[in-house]
């Protein structure tokens, strides 16, 4: 599974770009669909078993944290916004990477007040001199440039957000072996904007369960946020977070399923962030919705962290859920 | 020919007669119906379907030339920001509160047209004599801010003016040369467009026109057309600030958003929609083989009714293209009306090219 | 109900339903409104819907009357050493929660008390701060093991304090947003039983109002009525507000205007409250209602939809309080309108 996660976290693939992602993932479970559909947004479906029992809708999002250019100065220097949730403290120093093959450094504007940092004191560096010289133009997007690391069980990289969550899609679809249900594997876009892509995935999918696989943060950290979550406990089983109240069927569902086979879980009680299952769950006339969540830290800089362990027992689970009949 | 009827890029008297009598109607969210009634005049008998939805979206279709396979919805929001009534005090002077993202601090000493019967009013302030500190050098709040209609007592108000009632700057139109000054250019100015398209519709696409209600409240009305009428791929009308101001301390300016009489604006990334990117380069290649001169808007924030449209159903490809202009949301807009004739010329050329060229799936 | 409104509605206001957590509260109205109704059903997301048909012929246009059943409270986010860390569910004020009373709703339901640590032992604030709420602590007054036993994080905590009764006609209590409204739609449902009526009739009892507003909106894309009319809970005028954004209490009801309603609903139903002598007050919402309407109105190709609020005074505090004379009025209003729905009142409502 390593080798997967290498190679999903280090494609490009910011919030509306994710086209290498999809033809990524598209090579990975080709052969494992049924049917492969590409949404008009640009999601990535496949589906096995349809027209199986229960319709379950199991979503991880393609996209990334990233940038993109909104001027260049006289001097080269490129200014640019956000797409998802920038770290402004974290930018500093990185490296933002093109698809064309530029790549810019983060610079600050210098100033003494640390107090006003934000996101517009901040530019890119393209190393060159003039605006002519620029290698990109207004509105092109970037993603963090950062290698993949493993430290012990613990991996790191710029966008295990949520291309973690993908992995463990990707494998729960290789390893399960039967299921009574029709099970629609659903690879987001533009999660990082808004949970667009989740909208009209499940519009067009119209399931009757979805779980979402997404990272949350961890607060095994020193001086953390208060958060009973920490990592190598096992994945978490979100209650709630900023936007959604997870079914309690679900969340009941995940619990005696995990208690069953012994799988190591935590309960989740987020109160910022939030992630597709909240779109889900607006679907039409309503989707009973729960997210298992990958305990993740440094979430939305270039470097982070979740443990093998975690992520391994997610797709555990995910199996056993997938196996059984699903009763609400 | 699709070519041969591309629009003008001269302005006619015709074309000034309707932007003055679109801006100068009230329409501010939720009271979109002398907006709506303008528009239902100028199509008359030309558009194949007309309906005014329960949220009061005009909702027309009309078939291009030759076969139309693809649908195409182009909307144009009729509302603009304003005022609403909240109350009548017993002196007779108005609360209000804003509706939509109105500049507060442009209201004081203006003059105010107040209801459908347009009721004459202002908002004065207390004399700078008599105020006390620094008193003078702070805005007034939109909770002290009274329209004075010289009613005189509540009874007398209550007569010509109802709680619930709408209000905006009275501004009246006005040409400057190459520039027009008027309110609510945005979005009259997409709604002139769209007016536009209905009336000389574009070959081999069916255009599905969404006049739409509540834009500046939240993209609501947009939502529900987007719904109804369930097209191929949308384009959103709108019109967007041009913040091409010189900075206070003589710095270049890079936030300035879109640059007055640098033709319209394409949208890549803003706070609702991150514009389909074939979408981009389709009206790109339009604006660079029709040599019309064009921006693209800067990726921020802000947002247009594409950010509901796009999200609708299974998901529906989308731009948005504005026309720039100053000074929005404030009683009076400047924009340029080069750049309004070229985004007519644009969207009509690209969505003749359309058909043909698009493809639905990936 | 309608004989004794003020016991049914204490007997309602003791079925918990925090927002996400409904089941409870819903069990107590299928109870109710399952004799009444013609079809009854629960959707995807908990809400209530139940049918009255209507004696006109098929195919019959639908209203639908909302309100939500949900209320706001804490969730339990942390267990540790016998106390527990909460966060809030809906707008919760923070003022209102040192020493109160609260349910903690775990393995069994069970008392305890919102606790502020003294000053020495939470984060320096400026005098006169409220603490913020990672800095509570929920006391149950049981061992530590006992309450790891009992509790886990994500356990819905409800305000505990007993409803009060101030007067015959004033009720104080948690939760009276929106369990009035509940009410006034219960009591127009067995008004209803009386009565003749054109129109399909769905009364919906939605969920996750006070989060998300996804009761209403799921519902409404479920049940696409022809048209749609909120009922909630408005500010009561009550010392320190401002006079103009409030409502006296007992002096009648708010039939609300604005961009989320729609001008025929808000019409028809000052009709019907003039019919049936309800006294009405215009309310203006220039932009989002904050209430279930803004949801219904824009569900599929959109819902002409109304709302009508009762007042209510201390808002999201544990001492909720109304007046039983307009939630009576709110029910005969809502019946008056519903039955007073001709069979071809769609065809009236145009725009131009």
């Amino acid at each position: 599974m390593k080798d997967l996660i290498r190679k999903l976290v280090e494609a490009y693939g910011p919030p509306g770009q994710e086209d290498e992602v999809r033809a990524l993932v598209r090579a990975e479970i080709e052969s494992l669909a049924d049917r492969l559909e590409v949404s008009p947004l640009g999601g990535l479906h496949a589906v096995i078993n349809a027209g199986g029992g229960t319709k379950v809708m199991l979503a991880a999002h393609l996209d990334e944290i990233g940038v993109i250019v909104s001027h260049i100065d006289e001097r080269g220097f490129a200014r640019f916004q956000g797409l998802g949730g920038l770290n402004v403290r974290t930018l500093v120093g990185h490296r933002v990477r093109f698809p064309g093959g530029a790549v810019g450094i983060i610079g600050i504007e210098e100033d003494p007040d640390r107090s006003r940092l934000r996101l517009n004191r901040l530019y890119l560096d393209f190393g060159v001199s003039s605006a002519a010289d620029c290698p990109v133009r207004v509105g092109e997007s970037g993603a963090f440039d950062r290698p993949f690391t493993q430290l012990g069980h613990r991996l790191v990289a710029k966008s295990m957000d949520d291309r973690i969550g993908v992995a463990v899609l990707i494998e729960t679809m290789r390893q399960l072996k039967k299921t009574p249900h029709e099970v629609q594997f659903a690879f987001t876009v533009q999660e990082e904007v808004g949970l667009r892509g989740a909208a009209t995935s499940a519009y067009g999918l119209d399931p009757d369960v979805g779980i979402a696989v997404d990272v949350t943060r961890a607060g095994d950290t020193p001086h953390a946020l208060k958060l009973a979550v920490d990592l190598g406990k096992g994945p978490a089983i979100k209650v709630r977070d900023a936007r959604m109240i997870s079914d309690p069927r679900i969340v009941d569902l995940m619990v005696r399923r995990a208690e069953e086979a012994k799988i190591p879980y935590q309960l989740e009680v987020l109160e910022g962030g939030t992630t597709d299952a909240a779109a889900i769950q607006l679907t039409r006339a309503g989707v009973p919705a729960g997210c298992l969540s990958i305990p993740c830290r440094y979430i939305h800089t270039p470097s982070e962290m979740v443990d093998l362990r975690d992520v391994e027992q997610a797709v555990k689970l995910l199996r056993r859920i997938l196996e059984r009949p699903i009763v609400l | 020919m699709a070519e041969a009827r591309l629009p003008t890029a001269r302005v006619r008297a015709a074309h000034l007669e309707r932007l003055r009598s679109l801006t100068e109607a009230q329409g501010v969210s939720g009271d979109e119906g002398a907006v709506r009634k303008l528009v239902q005049a100028a199509i008359e008998g030309q558009a194949d379907t007309v309906r005014t939805d329960s949220m009061g979206n005009l909702l027309v279709t009309r078939k291009g030339a030759g076969r139309a396979r693809l649908r195409v919805l182009c909307a144009a929001h009729m509302d603009e920001v304003g005022l609403m009534v909240t109350a009548i005090d017993n002196e007779g002077y108005l609360r209000v509160e804003a509706v939509g993202g109105l500049d507060v601090d442009t209201l004081p000493g203006k003059l105010i047209w107040v209801g459908a019967d347009r009721v004459a009013g202002v908002i004065g302030a207390k004399p700078v004599h008599l105020t006390k500190d620094d008193e003078d050098r702070r805005t007034i709040s939109i909770d002290s801010i009274r329209i004075d209609i010289g009613a005189g007592s509540k009874d007398a108000a209550q007569s010509r003016v109802r709680v619930g009632d709408r209000a905006t700057f009275a501004t009246h139109f006005e040409r400057l040369g190459r520039t027009i000054r008027a309110k609510a250019l945005d979005d009259r100015l997409g709604v002139a467009t769209l007016i536009e398209l209905v009336l000389n519709p574009p070959a081999g696409i069916e255009l599905l026109a969404a006049f739409t209600v509540q834009e500046e409240v939240g993209l609501r009305g947009a939502r529900v057309a987007a719904y109804s009428l369930d097209p191929d791929l949308a384009l959103a009308l709108d019109c967007t600030p041009a913040r091409d101001l010189p900075s206070w301390d003589g710095s270049e300016n890079t936030s300035y958003n879109a640059r007055l009489n640098a033709g319209p604006a394409l949208y890549v990334s803003d706070g609702s929609t991150l514009s389909d990117p074939r979408l981009v380069r389709h009206f790109e290649e339009t604006a660079d083989e029709h040599r019309i001169r064009y921006q693209i808007r800067q990726p921020g924030g802000g947002g247009t009714d594409a950010g509901a449209i796009h999200l609708t159903r299974e998901g529906i490809p989308s731009l948005s293209i504005s026309v720039p202009a100053r000074y929005l949301h404030s009683p009076a807009s400047i924009a340029s009306l080069a750049d309004w004739r070229a985004t007519v010329r644009l969207v009509y050329a690209g969505l003749s090219r359309l058909p043909g060229r698009w493809k639905r799936s990936r | 109900m309608t004989d004794d409104l003020k016991s049914a509605l204490q007997s309602l206001l003791k079925a918990p339903g925090l927002s996400g957590f409904e089941a409870p509260v819903r069990s107590w109205l299928e109870d109710r409104w399952g004799p009444l109704a013609d079809e009854i059903e629960v959707s995807r997301l908990g809400s209530l819907h139940a049918r009255k048909r209507g004696a006109g012929e098929e195919p019959r246009p639908t209203v639908l009357l909302a309100a939500h059943m949900d209320t706001i409270g804490l969730m339990v986010s942390d267990v540790l050493d016998g106390w527990l860390r909460v966060t809030e569910v809906g707008g919760v004020d923070l003022r209102v929660l040192p020493g109160l009373r609260v349910i903690v709703h775990g393995r069994e339901d069970r008392p305890g008390l919102v606790v502020q640590p003294p000053t020495d032992l939470r984060p320096p604030a400026g005098s006169n701060r409220t603490v913020p709420l990672p800095h509570l602590l929920v006391d149950l007054g049981l061992p530590a093991r006992e309450v790891a036993r009992l509790v886990r994080p994500g356990d819905p905590v409800s305000f505990g304090q007993e409803p009060v009764s101030l007067s015959d006609d004033l009720l104080a209590a948690p939760y009276l947003d929106n369990r009035a409204s509940v009410a006034a739609l219960t009591l127009c449902f067995e008004e209803l039983q009386r009565r003749k009526h054109p129109w399909d009739v769905i009364f919906a009892a939605t969920t996750q109002e006070e989060e998300t507003f996804a009761g209403a909106r799921t519902s409404a894309f479920q049940i696409q009525p022809s048209l749609a009319v909120a009922v909630d809970v408005t500010f009561g005028a009550s010392p320190g507000s401002p006079d103009h954004k409030t409502f006296a209490l007992g002096k009648g009801l708010t039939n609300v205007m604005g961009p989320n309603l729609h001008p025929a609903v808000f019409a028809a139903l000052r009709d019907a409250a003039s019919r049936v002598e309800v006294p009405l007050v215009t309310e203006v919402t220039p932009r989002h209602s904050g209430t279930d309407a803004y949801a219904l109105q824009t569900a599929r190709e959109g819902i002409p939809t109304g709302l009508i609020s009762i007042p209510l005074r201390y808002m999201h505090t544990p001492v909720e309080l109304v007046s039983l004379g307009d939630i009576r009025r709110a029910g005969r209003l809502l019946a008056e309108f519903a039955a007073g729905l001709a069979p071809d009142f769609l065809t009236r409502i145009t725009w131009d």
